[in-house]
């Protein structure tokens, strides 16, 4: 199954969005849209970490931060999408549900009503829980005024 | 010769019966749950996240509860539970410049393209004890602003622009782990970054404060200081291609060093770089500093025999699981090791004793 870089970069999105959701919204927005589709598990899901890279003086060499957990799971619906879960913490209920859902947004009947019910909703979320930070961060930005010159 | 002894099972099992019992506390006050831990004693999460090498704030939350608060304990529990990970890969290096901000702040250029932002910071408060805190105290909301949705770019460029600050050298894509090789000197920055970023706030902070009182002297500028979050990247083999698996809150310090040049560098500044999980500024400004006292052999600098440009005094001391281990493990039985010590100084006296019995006789 070639896979266009168009529909690379949507199935990337929706893999980022559904592994940094938290597993509470995922699970409740899942068991609200009511999906059941048959699947065979191609792994189990599995709690593992990933080592976390950053780079000397943010540019340079490549060096280890620490690990940050991770569970991973992989799943087959019986009309063949094959789906991946990999998301951040240890759910494995979570990481069962990414890739159920990763499997549906592949079936073309499917992927518009998962996206209404579940990618677009955790997307939202995400955005506006990242909008109030950044809100709150500017309201401490400083302004700086000048009080008096030294030449008057 | 060595001597298996038995017993003490019984005054262990009630030992750690009372152990938990003094974890819950008085019961007529309510337990502390994990999620409490995890939003209200978020600095000390951070700290047992970093220290243990491992992010995940549910778990570090745990383990400070657990550890009753003793937050090396905890940071113990936390890197026993890592070794039973499966390790899935490494991540493709988090990109800081596309850091969604809580603060960030230049201590070198005031008017920093992207500003200076306070975030939720101590810095300015009168360090005063806030008696509403014991009473329930209710919190107004914080103030929003009008974000400019930009990243905020990196201060550090502007001189890298200009080339006056030396250019950090390229390493390889897979950094090595001292987590699975034991770590050998020399070490390489990478391995040098990694021991910091995990090392003891407190001995990093230490070596850090040596360097500014003159130890190896190195006057730091925190040319930029940032926290927030990051996405954190990995490609998927059964993808072929990288996906975002979270996200990371850290801190991150640049530091910009004067440097007169040596043999074979030209005058210009010189960098040293701190990176730690979570909010924790201490820790990654001491990182910076310490990171920069132990470069004086690549740019070309005396060594002073000061103790933070001595990397094996620094890295062999900084984690302090190693330390607390070895350093506890003296009050443990050491029974017949100490018997064998007795022997010897009791022979040595009856020797002396002797001696002197028969010199006296001589006399």
């Amino acid at each position: 199954m070639a896979m266009t870089d168009t529909t690379q970069s949507a199935r990337k999105a929706w893999l980022g969005t559904l592994a940094k959701a938290p597993a509470a919204e995922m699970a409740r927005l899942w068991q609200g849209a009511g999906y059941a589709p048959e699947y065979e598990v191609l792994r189990a899901p599995e709690i593992g970490a990933v080592m976390v890279r950053g780079r000397a003086g943010a540019a340079g060499a490549a060096f280890n931060l620490g690990e940050m957990t991770v569970t991973r799971c992989s799943v087959r619906l019986v009309t063949g999408e094959v789906g991946h879960g990999y998301v951040q913490g240890r759910g494995k209920g979570h990481a069962l549900q990414a890739a159920l859902t990763d499997a549906l947004m592949q079936s073309p009947d499917a992927a518009e009503d998962v996206t209404t019910r579940i990618i677009a909703p955790l997307a939202q979320q995400a955005h506006a829980e990242r909008s109030t930070r950044a809100a709150k961060a500017a309201a401490t930005k400083v302004d700086f005024f000048t009080i008096a010159r030294g030449e008057d | 010769m060595y001597v298996a002894v038995k017993g003490g099972e019984k005054a262990i099992d009630a030992a750690h019966a009372w152990l938990a019992e003094e974890r819950r506390g008085p019961t007529d006050v309510a337990e502390l749950s994990v999620a409490q831990i995890k939003g209200q004693l978020k600095l000390a999460v951070n700290r047992v996240m970093a220290e243990g090498s491992l992010y995940d704030p549910d778990l570090a939350a745990l383990a400070i509860k657990q550890a009753r608060g003793d937050l090396i304990e905890a940071v113990f529990l936390i890197r026993a539970y890592r070794t039973t990970l499966p390790r899935f890969g490494g991540s493709v290096p988090v990109d800081t410049g596309e850091m969604a901000c809580d603060r960030r702040v230049s201590a070198t250029f005031k008017d920093a393209p992207g500003g200076q932002v306070l975030g939720p910071t101590f810095d300015y408060t009168h360090r005063l004890l806030d008696f509403k805190l014991a009473a329930d105290g209710e919190v107004p909301d914080a103030p929003e602003g009008t974000s400019d949705g930009v990243t905020k770019p990196h201060i550090m460029s502007f001189l890298d622009r200009e080339d006056l600050v030396q250019k950090e050298p390229e390493g390889p894509e897979v950094p090595p782990d001292l987590t699975r090789a034991p770590l050998e000197l020399p070490a390489t920055r990478a391995l040098r970054l990694q021991s910091l970023t995990r090392g003891d706030e407190g001995f990093i902070l230490g070596m850090a404060y040596s360097t500014q009182r003159g130890y190896a002297r190195n006057h730091a500028f925190v040319a930029e200081l940032r926290i927030g979050t990051c996405a954190v990247e990995m490609e998927i083999p059964e993808l072929g291609f990288a996906i975002e698996i979270g996200e990371v809150e850290v801190t991150e310090c640049e530091t910009v060093n004067q440097f007169q040049g040596s043999k074979t560098e030209p005058p210009q500044f010189t960098r040293g770089y701190g990176l730690v999980f979570g909010m924790s500024e201490r820790k990654a400004i001491s990182m910076a500093l310490v990171d920069r006292a132990l470069r004086w052999e690549e740019l070309g600098e005396d060594n002073l025999g000061a103790p933070a440009q001595d990397e094996e005094f620094v890295l062999y001391h900084a984690d302090n699981i190693q330390a607390t281990g070895f350093l506890e493990h003296i009050k443990l039985p050491h029974y017949v090791d100490f018997q064998s010590e007795l022997e010897l100084i009791r022979k040595l006296r009856r020797d002396a004793e002797a001696r002197d019995a028969h010199r006296e006789a001589a006399e």
